[in-house]
């Protein structure tokens, strides 16, 4: 397989990139250079090689001088390896021919010393040029792309890129946690800087998910297992019983009104707590699926705690399902497989734990909310419909609204979650519009970016929201005059006014930051993707890849890879079906041929690679004793190559003799 | 292991209250110390203010007298030592010109500091080594009824909480309900003692007092518990100034180790209850002289 290198005809380039490499290395200094070492036929320097007129140099060159190899020494292999691939390819030389050498990052941005950084290029010129020499021509399998499309988390990044799919005539799969869709914005009342509210633009996309044909949608489910690779994924779904048949279930809600508990008395979490429900409930009005629900835990038919039947219960909730037999104490969880080709990860987000600031004295005062309590407190379908009414009875007559907690905080989190600024303003429109109360917003910057934000700034203080610059120090009940007894007040240093002031309220809203999912890490695990330090996951570029993870065929979109509102969530969801659809529409994945393969003459069936590959691509076959590896599966990582103690795994682009010939170049002086 | 025990000036002056209290509460629970052999001022006050590098050298001698002595822990009772000792500590390992003239100095009179020894504050130990339970099993008279305001001060918790929420520590609450006392809910807990203040501006410093026995007495407290000599020293001593500007009734602060101790039936005289200006004359209650249930008690009350 390795071509003997007699007939080896290499043509170099270094490129200037424009100041980015020419002010720092010699660039003819290493072309002059390169031109002495073995087998070069060719060797120049060009402004920019990236450009038209630099590649169809090197395509002229192969034609001309019969070049067989080309090096070129430029940028990162992560910017311009395929461009440079694709440009030999288009001139008749198989595109591994070519090597590709980086004097910008490792180079020129990181040294100032033009003559060591000189010298540094042309040892990294040598090592390629050697390199190449010992190159195979190898080929790009394709693999085909399973069209179905899995999608985890039915939120407002969910269901729009569901729909997008599936609107484009593509099989979804939707897989969420909760008994219901719609996520976090199926809690708020409104939405910023529109006001228009959140249930009357959010229900009719669920509605839609629900009915869609194109949509198969599993509530109460988690993926729990993944295999497979971009375009053939196998992915394992366990979903937790709903002691309800979502078939036969029409969502009269008889069985509500008749359980046995005549008053709801079990926290609403869908209230945020506020509210009360039975254990058989539906989530809130427009729930998707329109389908009842048992919680388990707190049903007189099971033994709390366990799901073993007490025999205690009158069970008037299946009478009142009658004939449709709809309520199903039988149920169990179940777990499927399902095939796709692709995934979208919008699991979403969780608000930070406002127990962690013991100072703002949430839990301690009762009349201490956070945002999300309060966007159920202002909703028509919320627990006291509508009505503002603190917890001990009283209407607020003064509201303070306290910014960033549990953001831009080096005590707790760092990051600013974009969305507290605008949705503080619109919970102080709301309160203002539901009490007539003073409002007081305590923030250390307005940060409106958006279409139409900075213009809702200014219609809140027109509207009389007073807003002081500072970071609240404490909510206290410690009263230094009259005006204060029987209040919370809010200490600050208000920082444009130069001196700490005191005011006192009835209602505090905490405007809690945006946090990662408690089990990001798990869900990062099982979808094999990074995390940023935060604990977000990682898109594949900042700018350039912002869906697309460093997994291929898995795409993130939404909150899960950092906190954004729901137009950016909205556009990027778009942007990972666009993404998936892609792939699915070309029909086919190509795979990089630098993957790991077995001699199996000089296997040993010693086993040892099998354990050790992260993405289970070695079988072990018993009737040869021999271990094979699937190339589908394989991400070229190199780990059995060097473990294997017979030597009989080698890895494509990776020879011995490549990677042998490459440190000669760089450690032999000529 | 046996802890450096570094009392500082205070609890050989004014604060002597604090170690004839804390002494034998540590003794009463088996914490083994011994008094650091040699010690100097801390570095804190003058010395902090004017030369840092001058209150890091002083601290240093301490923490390298400790590490020659082989002790492995410092024991700082005083919040002022606490906070210097830890503060030098934390500026050797990450201030590398103040680490050289520590180095130089103590290289002077033939010492050397590695940077290694922690620093602790009692509440720390008595609560994370000793344990709650330790301390409940040793509870003979428990403080029922008593009202106790638990009062923290600045330097234990900030800026460095090694052992406590620094917004709103909780560790002597936790202690004083395991003596069976009533912790007040005290926002205050970490508020401004006025410091220095009620010497060098007293209408300042008077006015923090105030407000901190005024916000005790509020909410019903009958002493504010301390841990620090110096808020003790200025809530205890200046109730003269603050009665005849503000007119607040009396309410003494005691240390937290004195409540200990009569929560453990230790000698009261013993205590150094005496030399507070407005001293607790509560006693907790004898347990064999008022049994819940039991018909007539068997032993007479013994006076309180």
């Amino acid at each position: 397989m390795v071509s003997s290198s007699t007939d080896v005809r290499v043509g170099f380039y270094v490129c200037h990139c424009g100041h980015n490499i020419g002010s720092i290395v010699d660039c003819p200094a290493v072309a002059h250079y390169v031109e002495s070492l073995p087998n070069v036929v060719v060797s120049r320097d060009y402004k920019y090689m990236c450009s038209d007129p630099g590649q169809e140099l090197i395509q002229k060159d192969i034609a001309e001088f019969r070049l067989n190899r080309i090096v070129v020494a430029s940028c990162s292999p992560l910017l311009h390896e395929r461009t440079f691939r694709a440009a030999v390819s288009a001139a008749g030389l198989n595109p591994y021919f070519f090597q590709m050498v980086n004097i910008r990052e490792h180079v020129s941005w990181v040294h100032t010393d033009a003559t060591a950084a000189t010298d540094k290029a042309r040892a990294l010129a040598r090592a390629a040029v050697l390199r190449v020499a010992a190159h195979c021509a190898l080929e790009v399998k394709r693999v085909p792309v399973h069209p179905d499309v899995l999608v985890v988390g039915a939120g407002i990044a969910g269901i729009h890129a569901a729909l997008t799919l599936a609107n484009a005539g593509r099989k979804v799969f939707l897989v969420e946690r909760e008994p219901t869709i719609g996520g976090h914005m199926a809690k708020f009342d409104k939405t910023f800087p529109t006001l228009d509210c959140a249930a009357c633009i959010l229900t009719p996309k669920m509605s839609e998910v629900g009915t869609h044909p194109n949509i198969t949608l599993w509530t109460c489910g988690e993926v729990v297992k993944l295999d497979g690779y971009v375009g053939n994924f196998t992915a394992t779904i366990r979903r937790r019983p709903r002691y309800v048949n979502e078939d036969l279930c029409t969502g009269c809600q008889e069985c509500i009104a008749r359980c046995v508990f005549k008053e709801a008395k079990f926290p609403d979490a869908f209230n945020e707590r506020l509210g009360k429900r039975k254990p058989i409930y539906i989530p809130f009005p427009q729930a998707t699926p329109q389908v009842v629900l048992i919680d388990p835990e707190v049903c007189l038919n099971f033994k709390r705690g366990t799901t073993t039947v007490s025999g205690r219960c009158k069970r008037t909730c299946v009478d009142a399902c009658g004939e449709r037999h709809a309520i199903d104490f039988t149920q169990t969880e179940t777990t499927g497989e399902i095939k796709v080709g692709t995934i979208i990860v919008a699991t979403g987000f969780q608000t930070f734990d406002v127990k962690r600031v013991p100072q703002y004295g949430y839990g301690t005062f009762p009349n201490v909310y956070t945002a999300l309590e309060v966007e159920r407190l202002v909703n028509a379908s919320g627990p006291t419909a509508g009505e503002v009414v603190l917890r001990d009875g009283h209407r607020p007559q003064a509201i303070g609204i306290i910014h960033c907690v549990g953001s831009r905080d080096k005590k707790t989190n760092r990051w600013c979650s974009r969305v507290c600024c605008m949705y503080s303003m619109k919970l102080a429109h709301l309160l203002k519009e539901h009490t007539g109360a003073e409002i007081y917003n305590f923030y250390i910057d307005i940060r409106a970016p958006g279409k139409s934000y900075e213009e809702f700034y200014d219609k809140l203080n027109e509207e009389g929201v007073h807003f002081i610059r500072g970071r609240v120090g404490e909510v206290t009940d410690w009263a230094m005059r009259d005006e204060e007894e029987g209040k919370l007040v809010i200490r600050v240093e208000d920082t444009l006014a130069g001196f700490v002031r005191r005011i006192p309220v009835d209602m505090v809203v905490l405007s809690t930051g945006l946090e990662p999912q408690a089990d990001a890490q798990q869900v990062r695990r099982l979808f094999n993707m990074s995390c940023g330090s935060e604990g977000f996951f990682l898109e594949r570029h900042p700018k350039l890849a912002p869906v697309n993870t460093f997994t291929d065929g898995i795409f993130i979109a939404g909150c899960c890879q950092g906190p954004r509102d729901i137009p950016d969530t909205v556009a990027q969801a778009g942007a990972a079906a666009a993404e998936a659809m892609a792939l699915i529409d070309r029909g086919y994945v190509e795979q990089e041929p630098n993957t790991a393969y077995i001699v199996p003459d000089d296997c040993s069936g010693c086993k040892s690679c099998v354990p050790l590959c992260p993405y289970t691509a070695i079988t072990f076959d018993e009737a040869t004793k021999k271990a094979s590896i699937n190339e589908a599966l394989c991400k070229g990582c190199g780990t059995c190559v060097a473990a294997c103690p017979s030597g009989s795994i080698h890895q494509h682009l990776f020879e011995d003799e490549q990677v042998f010939s490459e440190i000669e170049g760089l450690l032999v002086h000529s | 292991m046996k802890f450096a025990y570094f009392p500082g000036c205070s609890l050989k002056g004014l604060g002597r209250g604090y170690e004839e209290s804390l002494l034998p509460v540590l003794r009463h629970l088996g914490v083994e110390f011994e008094e650091l052999d040699d010690w100097n001022c801390c570095g804190a006050t003058a010395y902090m203010a004017i030369d840092e590098s001058k209150a890091c050298v002083l601290a240093a001698r301490n923490l390298a007298l400790a590490e020659r002595a082989g002790l492995r822990e410092v024991l700082a009772p005083c919040a002022a030592c606490y906070l210097v000792l830890n503060k030098t500590k934390h500026y050797f390992h990450d201030y590398p010109a103040m680490k050289l003239r520590i180095d130089r100095a103590l290289a002077a009179v033939k010492l050397s500091y590695a940077g290694e020894t922690p620093v602790r504050h009692p509440l720390d130990v008595l609560l994370n080594d000793v344990g709650l339970d330790a301390i409940k099993q040793r509870v003979v008279r428990p403080l029922k009824g008593l009202k106790v305001a638990p009062y923290y001060g600045c330097q234990i918790v900030r800026p460095y909480a090694t052992f406590d929420d620094q917004e709103n520590p909780v560790a002597m609450d936790l202690l004083l309900e395991a003596l069976g006392a009533t912790v007040v809910r005290y926002p205050l807990k970490t508020k401004c003692c006025g410091g220095s203040l009620t010497g060098t501006v007293p209408r300042a410093g008077t006015r923090m007092v105030y407000i901190l026995l005024n916000e005790a007495r509020k909410r019903g407290a009958d002493c504010l518990a301390t841990v620090c000599p110096l808020c003790q020293f200025n809530l205890d001593a200046y109730h003269a100034q603050v009665e005849s500007r503000y007119g607040t009734p009396v309410l003494p602060t005691v240390y937290f180790t004195q409540l200990m101790g009569l929560a453990f039936g230790l000698p009261e005289d013993q205590l150094g209850l005496r030399r507070a200006a407005v001293r607790l004359t509560w006693r907790p209650p004898d347990p064999a002289a008022t049994p819940a249930v039991a018909p007539a008690p068997a032993v007479d009350a013994a006076p309180s």
